[in-house]
């Protein structure tokens, strides 16, 4: 049975387009069959940082206006076999995206693959409304501090209330807790939230912790997700991420400062 | 008269009525004081029947002159009706001033000493209790005369407490109307509980707590975890500008009110 898992947020940019295209190849990476869509309309992201964007022909709309097929918009991804992109309108604006459209290409999208992966936009307008109304699962991108760990709550509130799965009285969306851009050198020293406050304000599971780090934006800006990246911390946390995702059973990385050359030498922890 | 049914009957009415909480024995400042709140809104009394409550000073047994006291409210509008609480001797002074006395029911907490202000009326709705779904063991002020004389009203069944056991995430509203409200998980900043009975929260409770919404002033709030943004019983609320308390933050804790004063007390045991 396909699922459909939704990488959402609330608030703008703590990294739910990265998260959707390194959390997405993970899964096809493991040899399953894995679409991800782009559900920012008018303010399509997902193709460039998939590195697909001089492939675009069509996109969402078309196909829920009935004007192409599903095929013939879906594009294949350059790095991984079983991955397919839809990707978002760049010209229509949110109220082309209604739910009937949108459950009748899941619907169809089901029949194929195994995992679904939406892309939702920020905010809590229809755009992250329609991207979180199928979903099965969710993963919560929050970056660790306090406006982003409220809009996190927020997003998981309309979750529990508003999804399918809520209003048609289903067992409830399976939430997940993805913390990025985590820096445990300002955690200690208090500049930011630690997984544990973070973990305290929101209970849920966690999912997987991802550093910040530089790299990221080079994988962004050369068009191939992070989790491609070779000998990087993010590339090795969002594998472990799919792992856990899974079934797996890992141990959190990358949450303790990393010792220093003469730390290690000394002996210290 | 040939009419064979009698002239009156003697019936058990459950009313609402106003209460005058006397907080002081100096009359001068408690006419002055009456005067000035009355100017603001002069209609607001209109002949309503209103019962001096004197609990606050009952202790000090001071004599007061009553009978001026209810001649200068019959000018300012206010029709007293009689006494609840008071001394022996303040009461024997309200019978001559042709007052009726009112069982002394409500409880009230020897801790109680007199507030700064003359009396309370925070707002217009903090002494008043309104005509609400009555429930049973709730409605303390309400002032019912001659239980004896007649067999005791049928009274509606009592709305079944509210029990939430799932997060209250921010932007998320619950009303227990005419009921209790008991939340057995956590309640998040931004989230907003509102109960017309009391409000239990059996977790970490970081929004707003609304409690006796129609005016009950006893109602309670207890609390798990004290991390409260805002708490309110009968109109009366508070906010924490420089943070909760130090012996009730994230403590268990018992809210009530006092007077028009919001009382937070640790629940030690």
């Amino acid at each position: 049975m396909a699922k459909v898992i939704v990488v959402t947020s609330g608030k703008g940019g703590v990294g739910k387009t990265t998260t959707s295209a390194s959390f997405s190849s993970g899964l096809a990476m493991r040899g399953n069959k894995t679409v991800v869509i782009d559900f920012d309309v008018g303010l399509r992201n997902l193709d460039l940082i998939m590195g697909c964007e001089r492939r675009v022909v069509y996109d969402i709309i078309n196909v829920i206006n009935g004007e192409v097929s599903l095929k013939q918009a879906l594009i294949k991804d350059k790095n991984c076999d079983n991955l397919y992109i839809l990707p978002a309108s760049q010209t229509r604006d949110k109220d082309a995206l209604n739910l009937e459209g949108v459950e009748r290409i899941l619907d169809e999208l089901k029949e194929s693959f195994d995992f679904i992966v939406c892309d939702s936009p920020a905010g809590i307008e229809s755009g992250a409304f329609t991207a979180m109304y199928f979903a099965d699962e969710a993963l919560v991108v929050t970056n660790p501090e306090v406006s982003s760990v409220r809009d996190s709550d927020r997003i998981l509130g309309i979750l529990s209330a508003k999804s399918k799965r809520a209003v048609e009285g289903l067992e409830p969306v399976k939430e997940h807790l993805l913390v990025t851009r985590y820096d445990p050198k300002r955690v200690n020293s208090g500049a930011m939230l630690s997984v544990v406050d973070i973990q305290e304000i929101l209970r849920i599971p966690l999912l997987g912790v991802i550093p910040e780090s530089e790299s990221v934006l080079q994988a962004s800006n050369s068009g191939t997700p992070a989790i491609h990246l070779e000998k990087s911390d993010v590339a090795e946390a969002y594998r472990d991420v799919v792992g856990r995702f899974m079934g797996e059973d890992l141990p959190m990385r990358f949450i303790n400062e990393k010792a220093g050359f003469f730390k290690r030498l000394l002996g210290g922890n | 008269m040939t009419r064979e049914e009698p002239a009156f009957k003697i019936k058990t009415g459950n009313l609402s009525v106003l209460q005058l909480h006397i907080l002081t024995t100096d009359m001068v400042q408690l006419k002055q004081e009456l005067a000035q709140r009355l100017s603001q809104t002069p209609d607001f009394f209109a002949s309503t029947p209103i019962v001096l409550e004197l609990s606050a000073i009952a202790e000090s047994d001071a004599v007061l002159d009553i009978a001026e006291l209810v001649s200068f409210m019959l000018k300012q509008g206010m029709c007293a009706a009689g006494v609840v609480g008071g001394s022996v001797g303040q009461r024997e002074d309200a019978i001559q001033a042709g007052l009726g006395l009112f069982p002394d029911v409500v409880a009230r907490s020897p801790l109680r000493g007199a507030t700064e202000e003359a009396f309370s009326v925070t707002g217009i709705h903090a002494a008043v209790v309104p005509v609400q779904p009555d429930l049973p063991g709730l409605d303390v002020v309400s002032a019912s005369a001659d239980k004896e004389l007649v067999a005791p009203q049928i009274k509606p069944v009592p709305r079944p407490t509210m029990v939430i056991d799932k997060p209250v995430r921010t932007g998320q509203r619950i009303y227990a109307e005419g009921a209790n409200l008991v939340v057995l998980a956590i309640v998040n900043a931004g989230a907003e509980l509102i109960a017309d009975g009391d409000i239990h929260v059996y977790a970490p409770m970081r929004g707003k707590a609304i409690a006796g919404a129609q005016g009950n002033e006893a109602a309670c709030i207890f609390v798990h975890g004290m991390e409260a943004e805002l708490l309110s019983i009968a109109g009366c609320f508070k906010v924490f500008e420089d943070g909760i308390p130090e012996n009730v933050r994230a403590k268990p804790a018992r809210v009530h009110l006092e007077g028009s004063r919001l009382v937070i007390q640790p629940l030690n045991y």
